[in-house]
C-alpha cells in the first residue's frame, strides 16, 4: 500500500469543499491519480467497496454527474442504485426529511445527493447515519466537480500553486464556481472571476478573489479559463438583456481566448450552450480540456467514495 | 457635400459656459471646428477665403444640447419627422437632438438605432443621437441590449415618459448598466397615481379635474436614490416638477451619489394656473405644479442644482388636442421656443445667462459623452449667434415643427436666434 491509498477523511460526508484543508484535498487527487490508471485499463473492477448500498437520491435531473457516480460506485465494487425523486416520492408530498428517513431505513452505506436547495444536502446528512456525498446543492457546492477540475489542471499545469484562474460567467447562480474558488484559493491559485455585474454574488470580492467586469481584462495572462454554464432555468428575472449580447461580451470565442497566455487551458463542467457562453471553434479546439474533465470526474468520485468508505462501520 | 468656406463672426458677446467665460471677441471657424474664440482675431489679420460676419454685439454661444425630445419617426411622420424636427431645432439655437425611444417601432434594437442615425444623416440639419428604451418594448420587464445598443450609437437608456413600476428591474438595469458606464433617465412618476389630469390641488378641484399629487414623482424618485445608493450605478431624474424632489435630489447628491435631473423649459415658465379654461397646451407630463414649485425649480437652476434643461418637446396633432382637458394628449412642443424661455429668465434677472447656456448646452452634452456645449478650440463647430434682446410675439403659423402645439402661442419673447451652425455650416439664419 503506497501512501495515497493509506489516506482517509477525517469527516462521515462530504457536503463541500469549505473545511477541507490542503492536505486532504492534496490527498484525495493523490488517490484519484490511482483511479485514473484504474480507468484505463481493460480491468476496471476493484472490490473496495463490496457489499455497500450505494444511492445515488437526485432531486434534480443529471445526465452526467448521475452516471459519472454509479460508475465511481460499481467500478469499487458497490451496489448501486438511482433514484430520481422527481419521478416519485415527492410528487406524493413527500418531504425531504421523511424521503431520508425512509431510505435511512433501508441502511444504505453511501447517498449521494443532488437537489435543488441550497443546504438541502446538509439538511439531509444531519438525518441519516452513513456518509453523504452532495452532488450539487442549489447555488452552495459541488464538490466533487471542484475536485475533478482542479485534478484535471494539475495533471495538465503540474501545479496549481501560483496559477492564473479566470472563471467567467453566471457565477452568481453557479455551485461549481463557489466550490472551484475554495478549492482553488486553499490550493494557492490566483483566482479571478469575470462576469457582469448582474452575474456576480454580493461580496464575491472577500471570497479572495479578482472581481472583473470584461473578459479583455478578465482574461490577460490567464493560464485557466474556466467557463460556466449560463443558468438559464434559473434566470428568476432579467440578469442579462439577451443571449446575443451576453456572447457578444461574455462568451469565449478565439478572439477573447487570446487575451490569455498562449498555453491557457480551457474548462467548462459541461453541459454546455455552444453560441451562448462558449464559441464551438474554443469548446473543440486544441486547448479545451472539456472531455478529459469528464474522464477524470470518474476517478475523482472514486477516490471520494473510497476515503470516506474507509471510515464507515465495519471497514 | 464641398468643404464651407472658413467663417469668421466677429465682434460679439462671447459666452462660453464650459469654461465659464464671458467676454468680447470674434470666433473663427474652419475645416467644420473652432478654430479660436479669442479677442483680437480679426484685428490679427482674416484668413484667405474666409466669410466675415459682423455680429454688431450679439452673443455667440454653444449650440444648444437638447436631452429630451420626442419626434415621430419612425411611426408617427404625421406628427413630426427628423427633418421637421431637425429645422425647427436649428430656429431654436438646439445643435443636437436627443430623440426619446417611444416610437414605433420601439427603439429596442441596435437596427433602429441604426437606422434612426442614417435618417437624421440624410434628412436632418442639426445632429441627433437616439436615446434607446431601457427595457424590451417599454413594458418594464426585462432589460433591453445594452452594450449592443451604446455600441451602434444610442447615448442613454430611458422608458421615455413611462416610469419603471418595478424596483427590481431597475436595480438590476443600473447594476448591468454600470459595467458600459451607461446612463439611465428615468421619467418618476408612479402609474398608479397619474392618472389625474393636472397637478392635484385647489385649481385642479376647481375646474372638476382629477389631480396628480407630488407624491407621485417624489415616491419613485426616492426609491430609485435608494436604489443608486446600493448600485452605484449613473442615474439621471428626467423631468422634475416640485419642490420637495428638489430637497430629494439635493440629498443625494450631497452624499455624492451618481445622480443628475432635468427640468423642462415648460415648468420653468409656466405653473398650473397656465390651464386656465381648460387649455389643452398647457397639459404636459409630468403636470404644471403650483408657482412655488416652479419658484423652487428657478432658484435651483440658478443654484445649479439642476443639471440640465430640456425642451420636453412633444409634437401632437390637432385630433388629440382638441378634446375636453382629461382625455386631451399631454405634451408641447418646445424645440423652437427653448433659448428665448431660457432668456426670459435671464431678463427677469433670476439666473445669469451662462448658468441658462450651461444647462442648456454644457452638462448635457458632459452626461452623454458628446463633443458639444464648448467653444474651446478643436471642438465642433456646432455655434449660435443671437440676439439677446430683440422682443418678438410667437407666431404659430410660423413654426417649423409640423405640430402646432406650442404653450407659447402667443406669447411675447425677448431674445431671437440669428444664426445656428453646425459643423460649420449655417443651417438656420434670421432673416
Amino acid at each position: 500500500m503506497n501512501e495515497a491509498s493509506a489516506f482517509t477523511l477525517e469527516r462521515r460526508d462530504l457536503i463541500g469543499i469549505e473545511g477541507l484543508s490542503a492536505p486532504e484535498i492534496v490527498g484525495l487527487l493523490d488517490l484519484a491519480e490511482e483511479f485514473v490508471v484504474l480507468n484505463r485499463q481493460i480491468e476496471k473492477k476493484r472490490t473496495t467497496l463490496r457489499g455497500r448500498t450505494q444511492i445515488n437520491l437526485f432531486f434534480e435531473a443529471s445526465t452526467r454527474t448521475q452516471s459519472s457516480f454509479e460508475i465511481a460506485g460499481k467500478r469499487l465494487g458497490a451496489d448501486v442504485m438511482n433514484m430520481s425523486v422527481s419521478t416519485s416520492s415527492l410528487k406524493k408530498g413527500e418531504t425531504l426529511i421523511d424521503t431520508a428517513m425512509t431510505l435511512n431505513a433501508m441502511h444504505p452505506d453511501i447517498l449521494v445527493v443532488r437537489h435543488h436547495a441550497s443546504g438541502a444536502v446538509a439538511l439531509l446528512a444531519r438525518k441519516v447515519d452513513c456518509c453523504v456525498v452532495n452532488a450539487g446543492d442549489g447555488a452552495h457546492e459541488h464538490p466533487t466537480q471542484a475536485l475533478l477540475d482542479a485534478l484535471t489542471i494539475r495533471r495538465n499545469k503540474g501545479r496549481i500553486t501560483g496559477l492564473v484562474v479566470a472563471v467567467c460567467g453566471d457565477v452568481l447562480h453557479s455551485r461549481v464556481a463557489r466550490s472551484n474558488i475554495l478549492l482553488l484559493h486553499t490550493l494557492g491559485a490566483q483566482v479571478r472571476v469575470v462576469a457582469p455585474s448582474t452575474l456576480l454574488p454580493t461580496g464575491i470580492e472577500r471570497f479572495g478573489v479578482e472581481v472583473h467586469r470584461t473578459m479583455e481584462s478578465g482574461l490577460k495572462d490567464a493560464d485557466i479559463v474556466m467557463m460556466l454554464r449560463l443558468q438559464r432555468e434559473r434566470m428568476a428575472g432579467s440578469f442579462i438583456p439577451s443571449v446575443k449580447e451576453y456572447f457578444h461580451y461574455y462568451g469565449l470565442d478565439e478572439a477573447k481566448l487570446k487575451r490569455a497566455k498562449p498555453d491557457a487551458l480551457v474548462m467548462h463542467p459541461g453541459p454546455m450552450n455552444r453560441g451562448v457562453e462558449i464559441d464551438s471553434a474554443v469548446a473543440d479546439g486544441a486547448q479545451s480540456l472539456i472531455r478529459e474533465q469528464v474522464e477524470m470526474g470518474v476517478a475523482v468520485r472514486m477516490a471520494v467514495l473510497d476515503a470516506l468508505a474507509r471510515k464507515l462501520p465495519n471497514a | 457635400m464641398t468643404e464651407p468656406h472658413p467663417l469668421l463672426l466677429a465682434n460679439a458677446r462671447i459666452v462660453d459656459p464650459s469654461r465659464g467665460a464671458d467676454f468680447h471677441g470674434d470666433v473663427l471657424l474652419a475645416q467644420g471646428v473652432i478654430k479660436d474664440a479669442a479677442f483680437g482675431i480679426a484685428a490679427a489679420g482674416v484668413p484667405d477665403g474666409a466669410e466675415v460676419v459682423d455680429c454688431r454685439g450679439a452673443v455667440i454661444a454653444p449650440g444648444l444640447v437638447d436631452m429630451r425630445a420626442f419626434v415621430g419617426e419612425p411611426g408617427a411622420e404625421h406628427r413630426e419627422t427628423l427633418a421637421s424636427a431637425s429645422h425647427a431645432a436649428a430656429a431654436g439655437g438646439v445643435t443636437t437632438i436627443v430623440c426619446q425611444p417611444d416610437t414605433d417601432p420601439i427603439v429596442d434594437d441596435p437596427a433602429i438605432v441604426d437606422f434612426i442615425l442614417r435618417r437624421a444623416r440624410d434628412t436632418a440639419v442639426v445632429r441627433v443621437h437616439p436615446m434607446a428604451a431601457l427595457t424590451k418594448g417599454l413594458h418594464g420587464e426585462e432589460m433591453t441590449e445594452i452594450g449592443l445598443l451604446q455600441a451602434s450609437g444610442a447615448v442613454a437608456f430611458t422608458d421615455g415618459a413611462r416610469s419603471l413600476a418595478s424596483a427590481q428591474v431597475l436595480r438590476r438595469a443600473l447594476t448591468y448598466a454600470r459595467d458600459f458606464d451607461a446612463l439611465i433617465v428615468h421619467h418618476t412618476e408612479d402609474a398608479t397615481m397619474s392618472g389625474g389630469a393636472m397637478n392635484e390641488g385647489l385649481f385642479a378641484s376647481r375646474l372638476g379635474l382629477s389631480g396628480i399629487p407630488k407624491a407621485a414623482e417624489t415616491i419613485v424618485l426616492e426609491r430609485d436614490l435608494r436604489l443608486v445608493d446600493g448600485v452605484r450605478g449613473r442615474y439621471h431624474a428626467a423631468s422634475l416638477t416640485c419642490r420637495e424632489s428638489l430637497e430629494v435630489l439635493a440629498r443625494a447628491k450631497e452624499a455624492g451619489l451618481p445622480v443628475t435631473c432635468s427640468v423642462s423649459i415648460n415648468h420653468l415658465s409656466f405653473n398650473e394656473l397656465d390651464v386656465g379654461e381648460y387649455r389643452t397646451f398647457f397639459k404636459v407630463s409630468p403636470p404644471l405644479r403650483a408657482e412655488e414649485d416652479r419658484a423652487a425649480l428657478i432658484q435651483a437652476l440658478a443654484s445649479g442644482l439642476i443639471d440640465v434643461v430640456v425642451s420636453d418637446h412633444n409634437p401632437q396633432d390637432v385630433e388629440v388636442k382638441r378634446l375636453p382637458f382629461a382625455e386631451a394628449e399631454a405634451g408641447a412642443i418646445g424645440l423652437e421656443t427653448l433659448l428665448s424661455a431660457g432668456l426670459r429668465l435671464v431678463h427677469s434677472g433670476d439666473v445669469d445667462l451662462v448658468n441658462v447656456l450651461h444647462a442648456l448646452s454644457t452638462r448635457p452634452a458632459e452626461l452623454l459623452g458628446l463633443r458639444a456645449g464648448t467653444l474651446r478650440p478643436g471642438a465642433p463647430a456646432d455655434i449660435i449667434v443671437f440676439d439677446a434682446e430683440m422682443p418678438w410675439v410667437l407666431d404659430p403659423a410660423l413654426l417649423k415643427s409640423r405640430s402646432r402645439n406650442t404653450p407659447f402661442d402667443g406669447a411675447r419673447l425677448q431674445g431671437r436666434v440669428l444664426r445656428t451652425i453646425v459643423a460649420g455650416r449655417t443651417v438656420y439664419e434670421y432673416v
